[in-house]
């Protein structure tokens, strides 16, 4: 594995890999150590050509941990308006040295442009690119779900997890629907039938438009941010009708199975997509899953960059 | 210079010589001393190929491509004449700017340059431009279209479908509904899930060919639908045909190749409107050009600057450039395939489209008399496709790195060689 | 390959050093042993074992692992990190007993003590290895061991534990590249 662009780079094996190294990691900095100095001279940077402080903030605390150099590098709006900065941009990390791209980006694919090219050598990992994967956040899920769900074992066969929202823009969902059915968990995708994308039958995944019949049925429930947006484009007729049948509120956390984790990638729309009452019963993990970004983070980080410059895979 | 060509296998499979004299075609035993004497050693010939659908970027966008480098483009690919699109800057929407394009194409003497009109304004999709001054202009213009984007005001469509039957002209829609496709990225399927672009669905072409061969039959005009993708349009204008409407149809080489599958790495290359689509769409394509449900072949050829494809996927140009892999592709898809001879090639590729686009002294029998304009491939050859080798101006080829079979060695133009020695 | 440490050798080794860390430091109070995975960390389990046995008391053991502050990092691919347990009294005013399988290089434990510097200031750290093979590189040396087996740099030392290879034996063989 030289680059992380989607889950499908990951084999199963390797997917545990960064789980198992993440809860070491977490183990090691929660505790004894908070500074490790693996990537001590290597240098990271942040390539993020869309807001977002969180995803940013937790991959510059992940690197700093490992005592990488961290260059934030925000190029937003730059990139869609004129097709050949990307392009430009990545020779300039490749002249600065760059060991490793973190990028963010509202042009799905763009994190392959980046790695298929001749334009760059380091590693590339994906934070997210447009309507396409954000693996780094699919593989922080599984980590929560794994924590609390687990019971110890490796991977997440027989739980059941729902993702409930807007499928067809997530790709939150598309990387979290490819890492927890390669990690065995059964899951079930929830919205609207506009909200799904075309040929998501042949997804291996059960599909619902009826949330309720969903709750109790869960072991994990991860609710989707909807985009205000969504309902000029007639994806659903209001947000008091999308919240009404979409949304997380305190019956349906009520309906939910004793032991069900509420997840959100986040932000959150209170009110939206989840109650606040909902996001912040005792049943949601959803801060735990900041903090738990940052030790998969460090996980990636460390298998992509904490060996020799690689060629094949992870040992 | 006059011509005899020894050694040739004619489009019916018979073995002949011709000979090229004056521009055209004579007994060769009435040329003049003097001539020279190419032994093909069997080689294919075909009637000039002809296409409908060319993209040349003159005037405007002539870092890109010129009428001359796409010309010289053509002939290496075959072609005897090209028919330049309208969008370029200024619109080709006048009879001057049409005139321009085609005393380009003159100037340049490569090829004929066709120029076809923009049906609407500019292409704004909302008033007629002035399509009978560039019907009797110098450029003789018969085919209009506003391609690269759809006439989608019905009213309007059916306005332009009557207007041209006053020349016996057509109208070549781009079928495209702009709202099923709007900032739409390839075929939606499940790759396009998958990938995260935004999807193109079929029926967005197909609504628009099922509107538009009704509208020609009520009208009782001639209409052509470029760019076929699609296993319903397929469908569509084999249904039309049996109700003897006058729609013609056409398909891209890449269309009969590629499918969705080339855009799993983003790589812009494979960007094309219409989008690349199943495995199924192609296999029903090939099978409509074979019975003759679709007309002709067309190559679309879009020449983009290398700007515009190293890019990101949704940011990239739509395009791509066609016009010196295009028979190859064609003997790949339908000859090695056993769904076409070359006659059918020289049926798809050069009579028909001549026909539609009513180009005179093109796509005619290779017979004594008529104007030598004659194409002559290698078909035994096979040939590695190099962008860098290439004429075109632009390198947006797919193809680069493919073997391809069919090597075009000659190509005469009004009886001169413009291409080959 | 040849057998240079049977079981019963290696059990007297593991009794020995025990004392030996009980005598040096006056008793087990004040002593953590903290060993290296994957062996290091089980002879330190036995050792604590030994301890116990010895004291009757239970003298504080966890593991610590070197991955991360290694220096050689960038000549191998990435390896899985395996568990760091320090015992709850931590490191700080203790005497940390290192123990490892082998001793060679003397690398895994300068990666060992800057891992210790992370976590705290213990009062003093030693080394417990069960053989001391030579050729080091590094001004390091042990406290305790087992036994001292001089060997050539190509010759190859392979420590089996019960726990981990299903038998108790330390072997030496001509090998090919370490
Ligand atoms: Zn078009």
């Amino acid at each position: 594995m030289k680059h992380l662009l989607s889950i499908n780079d990951l084999s199963r094996d390797e997917a545990i890999l960064i789980l198992d190294t993440a809860s070491e990691l977490a183990r090691i900095s929660d505790g004894p150590m908070k500074k490790l100095p693996t990537l001590r001279g290597r240098t990271i940077v942040n390539l993020f050509a869309e807001d977002s402080t969180r995803t940013r903030i937790s991959f510059e605390a992940a690197a700093k941990r490992l005592s990488a150099d961290v260059i934030n590098f925000a190029a937003k709006g730059s990139s869609l308006s004129k097709g050949e900065s990307l392009k430009d941009t990545a020779q300039t990390l490749q002249a600065m040295g760059a060991d490793a791209v973190v990028i963010r980006h509202p042009a799905s694919g763009a994190p392959f442009r980046l790695a298929d090219n001749q334009w760059m050598s380091g590693a590339v990992i994906n934070a997210g690119d447009g309507t396409h994967e954000h693996p780094s956040q699919a593989l922080l899920d599984a980590y929560t779900i794994r924590k609390h769900l687990g019971k110890g074992a490796k991977d997440l066969s027989g739980l059941r997890v729902a993702i409930v929202g807007d499928i067809l823009h997530s790709r939150v969902a598309r990387s979290n629907v490819l890492l927890l059915t390669k990690l065995g968990a059964h899951v079930t995708l929830v919205a609207p039938p506009t909200l799904f994308p075309f040929g998501v039958e042949s997804w291996p995944v059960t599909i619902s438009y009826d949330l309720d019949s969903v709750i109790p049925q869960v072991d994990a429930i991860m609710m989707l941010r909807i985009q205000q947006e969504r309902m000029h484009e007639i994806f659903f007729p209001s947000a008091r009708e999308y919240s009404r049948y979409y949304g997380l509120n305190r019956d349906r956390v009520n309906a939910l199975n004793p032991k069900a984790i509420i997840m959100h990638p986040g932000p959150m729309n209170r009110g939206l997509e989840i109650t606040a009452d909902a996001a912040d019963s005792a049943r949601s993990v959803i801060i735990e899953q900041v903090s738990n970004g940052v030790s998969v983070r460090m996980a990636i980080l460390y298998l992509l960059l904490g060996g020799a410059p690689i060629e094949g895979g992870i040992n | 210079m006059s011509y005899l060509l020894k050694n040739i296998t004619l489009p019916n499979g018979t073995k002949a010589e011709l000979a090229i004299q004056d521009g055209h075609f004579v007994a060769a035993s009435s040329l003049t001393k003097g001539h020279k004497m190419l032994d093909m050693g069997g080689k294919q010939v075909l009637p000039g190929l002809v296409d409908l659908h060319t993209h040349l970027r003159e005037p405007g966008f002539e870092e890109s491509e010129t009428v001359a480098t796409g010309s010289l483009s053509a002939v290496r690919g075959g072609f005897t004449a090209i028919s330049a699109m309208a969008n370029t800057s200024p619109v080709a929407d006048t009879a001057g700017v049409v005139e321009q394009v085609y005393r380009l194409g003159q100037a340049a003497g490569l090829c004929d340059v066709f120029p076809i009109g923009a049906v609407t304004q500019g292409l704004n999709g909302q008033t007629l431009s002035e399509i009978g001054a560039m019907a009797d202009s110098a450029a003789r213009v018969r085919v209009f279209s506003d391609d690269g984007k759809c006439v989608f005001d019905p009213l309007l469509m059916r306005r332009a479908l009557e207007y041209v039957k006053k020349f016996d002209g057509v109208i070549a829609q781009h079928a495209q509904e702009p709202t099923l496709t709007q900032d739409s990225q390839m075929n939606e399927g499940e790759i396009s899930a998958q990938l995260g672009l935004k999807g193109w669905p079929a029926v967005a072409e197909e609504a628009i060919i099922a509107r538009d061969v009704l509208l020609a039959e009520h009208t009782k005009s001639r209409l052509h639908i470029c760019h076929l993708t699609t296993a319903g349009g397929v469908e569509i204008i084999r249904w039309a045909k049996t109700r003897g409407i006058q729609v013609t149809a056409e398909v891209t080489p890449h269309h009969l190749l590629l499918t969705d599958d080339y855009a799993k790495n983003y790589d812009p290359i494979f960007k094309v409107n219409p989008p690349l689509r199943l495995e199924s769409d192609v296999l029903a394509l090939r099978a409509g050009l074979a019975d003759g449900t679709i007309d002709i072949v067309a190559t679309d050829h879009a020449p983009h600057s290398s700007e515009s494809k190293d890019c990101e996927w949704a940011v990239a140009s739509f395009g791509m450039v066609g016009l010196e892999t295009a028979l190859s592709i064609v003997i790949k898809t339908m000859v090695e395939t056993g769904a076409m001879n070359y006659e059918g090639v020289a049926q798809c590729l050069s009579i028909a489209p001549a026909r539609i686009g009513r180009y005179e002294n093109h796509g005619q029998s290779l017979e004594v008399g008529n104007v030598a304009n004659l194409t002559v491939v290698d078909t035994a050859a096979k040939w590695v496709v190099d962008r860098d080798l290439m004429s075109t101006r632009s390198k947006n080829t797919p193809f680069h790195g493919f073997e391809l079979p069919g090597v075009v060695t000659h190509t005469f133009f009004n009886g001169k060689l413009v291409f080959g020695e | 390959m040849k057998t240079v440490l049977p079981a019963p050798d290696i059990s007297r080794a593991i009794v020995r050093i025990a004392h030996e860390i009980l005598e040096r430091y006056d008793g087990a109070e004040s002593i953590t042993l903290l060993g290296i995975p994957t062996r290091g960390a089980h002879l330190a389990t036995r050792i604590a074992a030994a301890i116990n046995a010895i004291e009757g008391g239970e003298v504080a053991v966890g593991t610590l692992d070197t991955t991360m502050h290694r220096d050689d990092l960038r000549t191998r691919s990435p390896k899985a990190l395996l568990p760091t347990l320090i015992p709850a009294a931590g490191v700080e005013g203790r005497h940390v007993v290192l123990v490892d399988d082998v001793l060679f290089s003397g690398r895994t434990i300068r990666a060992a003590l800057d891992a210790l510097g992370e976590i705290g200031r213990p009062t003093s750290v030693s080394l417990a290895v069960l053989v001391d093979r030579g050729h080091r590189e590094l001004p390091i040396k042990a406290d305790f061991v087992g036994k001292n087996i001089p060997t050539s740099r190509s010759e190859v030392i392979k420590v089996n534990l019960i726990e981990v290879d299903g038998t108790d034996e330390v072997t030496i063989s001509e090998g090919g590249v370490k």
